[in-house]
């Protein structure tokens, strides 16, 4: 029975490499069942299940909630999204960092107290470094 | 005996600066090792998205993906900084920041304007100072960045560079190559500059699903957040061990400055007995 190379994988870690005789994705036009010697092929990826065909028959499930799916001749590539992604909240996220920016761009206050202890530890070095040049003066 | 006081005060404030570099170190050297580890957990995926899209810039399509289309006239750039959000690193940030300056600068002189979104507190602190545009910020990412942290400043840059409001964008963070060396590194993101390996002979495309222009704007979006989190974790790395060896010299410079410190206090201190014991034979003397 032919295989073919199979890599999923999502931005935070590796979730499966291997050969398997058969993909079975949901893509965002309906089911793909991808076997070996399949065209080139690249498309979305709807929420839900990946199975694999391994080459001793067993099946393995992975859930997806969205990415990519790659054919190409000597190996499939899943690229799982690892967050629930949708237009409207990509969009919230967008808004968020540009209010941050702005809030930035007012100088918040929260950031000053650490902002004062950070000064004054890096005095407390500036100072440990003048000891430091003090030290070598008498030395010589 | 005089200044013996104040030379022991400031022995023990030495002293205790001393716990604190210390356990910045120590915290620092634990925490690297989760970077690097978080690092490498990230590689497979950046390596197959690169490949994805070395196949697709291969790909004889009839659609080019505006992304990949080097336009001919800048009037506008974007940045993506990626910066701490603690400071006590040595001269990471600082560095980081010199190197881009100097590039801001040749922009406009250029009469190129510059965007820029920040990430991480250290940058959008350094860079509401100066007059650069910035229009996206997000700061504490913790220990443990998540892609969907980044999604917003992103999308800030590709909705701008879509919308032909910047013409050109730019990924600055420092790239991790040891404990004791970190790069400042400048890449480019969008266009996406061309690849040098070698157009395969035959031609061929993919079957799109559903249509060219949707699939391969999703996957180029994929791409630029794969390659901004990666550098996310790189700076993450980086920031660590810069921290750690800042923070053991600084640790080096207290025990020293500590020794020296002893030396003068022991010094005075003789010196006050001799002058005391030197007194009372003259009293002695004298009477």
């Amino acid at each position: 029975m032919s295989t073919i190379r199979c890599d999923i994988v999502s931005a935070e870690k590796e979730i499966f490499h291997g050969n398997v005789s058969m993909v079975i994705a949901t893509g965002e036009m309906g089911e793909l069942g991808i076997a070996p010697r399949h065209a080139p092929l690249i498309t979305r990826l709807k929420p839900g299940q990946v199975r694999l065909k391994l080459e001793n028959g067993e099946e393995q499930f992975f859930y997806v909630s969205g990415g990519i799916l790659e054919v190409q001749p000597q190996v499939v590539t899943v690229l799982a999204d690892t967050a629930e992604r949708a237009a409207d909240l990509d969009e919230a996220a967008a808004r968020k960092a540009k209010d941050e920016a702005e809030r930035a761009i007012a100088n918040r206050v929260d950031a000053m107290e650490i902002a004062e202890a950070q000064a004054q530890l890096a005095q407390a070095l500036a100072q440990l470094q003048a000891l430091e040049q003090l030290r070598r003066s008498l030395k010589h | 005996m005089a200044g013996g006081r104040e030379i022991k005060t400031k022995i023990k404030s030495v002293q205790n600066t001393r716990k604190v570099t210390r356990a910045l170190e120590m915290v620092s050297a634990s925490k690297i090792r989760k970077a690097q580890d978080l690092m490498k957990a990230s590689r497979p995926y950046a390596r197959l998205m690169r490949q994805a899209i070395g196949h697709i810039a291969r790909a004889n399509s009839e659609y080019k993906h505006p992304f990949m289309v080097e336009r001919s006239e800048i009037k506008r750039v974007g940045y993506v900084i990626v910066s701490t959000d603690r400071g006590l690193c040595g001269g990471l940030n600082t560095n980081l920041f010199r190197n881009l300056l100097g590039q801001i600068r040749a922009w406009q002189d250029k009469g190129v304007e510059v965007d820029m979104v920040c990430i991480g507190q250290k940058a959008s602190a350094y860079f509401r100072r100066l007059k650069v545009n910035m229009v996206g910020s997000v700061t504490h990412l913790g220990e443990r960045p998540q892609i969907d942290q980044l999604i917003g400043v992103i999308k800030v840059m590709l909705d701008a560079y879509t919308d032909g409001r910047i013409d050109r964008l730019s990924l600055v963070y420092n790239d991790f190559v040891n404990t004791m060396t970190q790069k400042a590194t400048v890449d480019q993101l969008l266009p996406l500059p061309p690849s040098d390996e070698l157009t395969s002979s035959h031609s061929w495309d993919y079957l799109y699903e559903p249509d060219p222009a949707s699939v391969l704007d999703h996957v180029l979006k994929r791409y630029v957040e794969s390659l901004v989190y990666q550098a996310t974790l790189e700076n993450l790395a980086s920031e660590h061990a810069a921290r750690m060896v800042a923070m053991k010299s600084a640790s080096d410079n207290a025990t020293k400055a500590i020794g020296t410190l002893t030396l003068i206090y022991n010094k005075a201190r003789q010196a006050a007995i001799t002058q005391e014991i030197s007194e009372i034979v003259g009293g002695a003397a004298a009477v």
